[in-house]
């Protein structure tokens, strides 16, 4: 149930972990209904796409890396593991 | 419980709202505040809740955290937060680590979460403190994070129904005139039978909670939240949860 737009509410809490620490990168998304770029013209079309990588799709097994500290939160049945190991903790 | 907290948060009422669950357990409060159109997401240390809560196909998006390691939300992202019954476990220190101790636990708790609301808003939480020591730890821990509020206690006279909450602000607590004031708790009629006169809306909230029977203090949730929080702090000999687990065991003589 990792939907995109709550993912976008994440960041890294590890210790120390305070810059460069989010958008969390998911590993293996494979998803590449959405241009790389900014299109010059949002028409329909994109928003619905936009809308199915928002709100669509739920990643359901996998993880997510801190960007800075590379920690990785697995992600089980949709659900995102935050537990930070004792020396992580802030 | 959960109505009166989402009364005690006292969001603008024609607008989205988007709310932290702390605690959300097997969903129960989170199914009220999908009946509600709250969009939330919610987060509990226990995994086999957390199943039960996607069984119960709820509509938020559920998180496994430990929350007195602190939240990993970006700032504001909440316009308020609910936690029913959870405040106290934040009480018990789980190893001997300095991190694992009530005050360090209650402080990464509450700086994190202030950051992740909104400014302003707020967080309400029923909890069953043991002691007014107790409530001074949590609410002292608040304040130094930032939080202006207070405590409120429901039915402060009825030991059945009393009920403690801990309502907390961000900047001036939204609510519109813009400054801190903490709400009242309600005040109930002891009828003779010791039972509290309950408004309507409580009595409501009962029946969906419980399915209109009411259900056992130590039902299967409750054992199961509690074995998987002994497995947690690494306590041994918890048994394996089975579909016996929480059964009614019939008296054998
Ligand atoms: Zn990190």
């Amino acid at each position: 149930m990792v939907r995109l737009i709550t993912h976008n509410l994440l960041a890294c809490h590890v210790k120390n972990c305070t810059s460069n620490n989010f958008p969390l990168a998911f590993k293996d998304l494979g998803d590449t209904s959405l241009p790389a770029e900014q299109p010059d013209m949002i028409d329909d079309e994109f928003l619905q796409k936009l809308h199915h990588v928002l709100l669509e799709i739920h990643v359901e097994e996998g993880s997510m890396v801190c960007p800075n500290c590379n920690h990785v939160y697995p992600i089980s049945n949709g659900i995102p593991n935050m537990l930070l190991a004792e020396h992580e903790i802030g | 419980m959960t109505y009166r907290a989402l009364e005690l948060l006292n969001l603008p009422p024609d607008e989205l709202s988007f709310l932290l669950d702390i605690g959300c357990g097997s969903g129960l409060s989170g199914e009220i505040l999908d009946e509600e159109g709250y969009i939330w997401a919610g987060v509990d240390i226990a995994p086999s809740m957390l199943e039960v809560a996607l069984e119960r196909e709820v509509e938020g998006d559920l998180f496994l955290q430990d929350i007195g390691q602190g939240f990993g939300f970006r700032p504001g992202s909440f316009d308020g937060a609910i936690s029913i019954s959870v405040l106290q476990w934040l009480l018990n220190a789980e190893t001997s680590h300095p991190t694992s101790s009530p005050p360090h636990r209650l402080s990464r708790f509450f700086t994190t979460l202030h950051s992740a609301l909104r400014n302003p808003s707020r967080a309400v939480f029923q909890f069953y403190p043991s002691s007014d020591d107790q409530i001074q730890l949590i609410t002292s821990a608040a304040q130094k994070a930032g939080f202006g509020g207070g405590v409120v206690v429901d039915y402060p006279n009825s030991n059945k129904a009393r009920k403690v909450f801990l309502v907390l602000f961000v900047g001036g607590g939204g609510g519109g005139a813009g400054h801190q004031q903490v709400p009242e708790g309600l005040q109930g009629e002891e009828r003779e039978d010791g039972k509290v006169m309950f408004e309507r809306r409580r009595e409501r909230e009962a029946k969906r909670e419980k399915g209109g029977k009411r259900k056992g203090v130590k039902d299967k949730d409750w054992i199961l939240k509690k074995k998987e929080l002994y497995r947690q702090r690494g306590k041994e000999g918890v048994p394996r949860d089975s579909k016996f687990t929480g059964r009614k065991r019939r008296a054998v003589f």
